[in-house]
């Protein structure tokens, strides 16, 4: 265990497995992604109450559970990158941060754009949609923060003590619902016991999510490829790879 | 597909632009990093 971690750790190591793997982790995300967004288009029955408005859940809920995971994976990477000073998690964080940004403005926007027709407005202060908007913020402060340096580990070490400290805000995202008397939904899938989703509309969403969760995978992956190529450009195997 | 399903029950410019708004972000990921590999191995080979 403690010799492939330390195996994956050298780059030309990391980027060769990135090369095999990614093609496979892109289809597998394209295939769910197909079939969690046109099962719930085309084949999900429309909401008894919210009609066809309801849809908007197969690319709002994926993105918005994506955003909370991204940025725990950012801290772990920050926490490693720090304790061990391990250059690859320098760069899984760098790359994270702006898939992770893309998919909180997504599930930002696409909560607006439901908000409007089912509550009358596309934006409201609530405990829910404020933590969200916060976590966008950090991701966006770890973007900032990464281009603010000269030096990339410099960079990386200031960018992951931001996210270690930012994470207190993912349970808060996560139990705002519950800790806070909010006007957005409480969860519906992910709960413990049964979820309170039929399955003709939730199997779409399990897709999504699984499609969402693969698809980030697969950029963060070509991210921390190119990280890790920039940061080796003087060597000779990349030299070998550029010709 | 019939006219109903572009329509959404009236949703239509909630429901559509929720999702080309996905479409176009997860395009731009895809995008994005391919480019970025281009210039590095264009900035490798220079050097």
């Amino acid at each position: 265990m403690w010799t492939w971690f330390h195996r994956l750790a050298s780059p030309p190591y990391f980027f060769r497995l990135a090369e095999r793997w990614a093609p496979w982790i892109g289809a597998a995300a394209l295939a769910l992604l197909a079939w969690g967004w046109i099962g719930g288009l085309v084949f999900a029955p429309a909401d008894y109450q919210q009609k066809d408005a309801f849809r908007i859940i197969y690319v709002h809920v994926p993105t918005a559970a994506v955003s909370l995971s991204l940025y725990t994976l950012m801290a772990v990477a920050g926490a490693i990158a720090i304790i061990w000073r391990m250059k690859l998690a320098e760069c899984v964080l760098v790359a994270t941060a702006p898939v992770g940004a893309s998919m909180t403005a997504v599930a930002l926007v696409t909560g607006m754009l439901w908000g409007k027709p089912m509550w009358g407005a596309y934006w409201v202060w609530d405990a829910r949609l404020t933590s969200e908007l916060v976590l966008l913020f950090l991701y966006l402060g770890v973007i900032g923060l990464y281009q603010a340096f000269d030096d990339a580990r410099a960079g990386a070490r200031a960018c992951a003590l931001l996210a270690i400290v930012g994470v207190v805000n993912v349970p808060i995202v996560k139990y705002s619902v519950e800790w806070w008397n909010s006007l957005h939904q409480s969860s519906t899938i992910f709960k413990m016991g049964k979820p309170t989703i039929t399955p003709e509309m939730g199997i779409p969403l399990y897709a999504s999510v699984a499609g969402t969760l693969l698809f980030c995978a697969y950029v963060i992956l070509r991210r921390v490829q190119n990280e890790v190529l920039w940061r080796e450009r003087g060597t000779a195997w990349v030299a070998e790879l550029s010709h | 597909m019939d006219s109903s399903f572009w329509y959404m029950s009236g949703y239509a410019p909630y429901v559509w632009g929720s999702f080309g708004l996905a479409a176009a972000v997860f395009a731009w990921n895809w995008w994005a990093p391919r480019v970025r590999r281009r210039q590095i191995f264009e900035a490798a080979g220079e050097e």
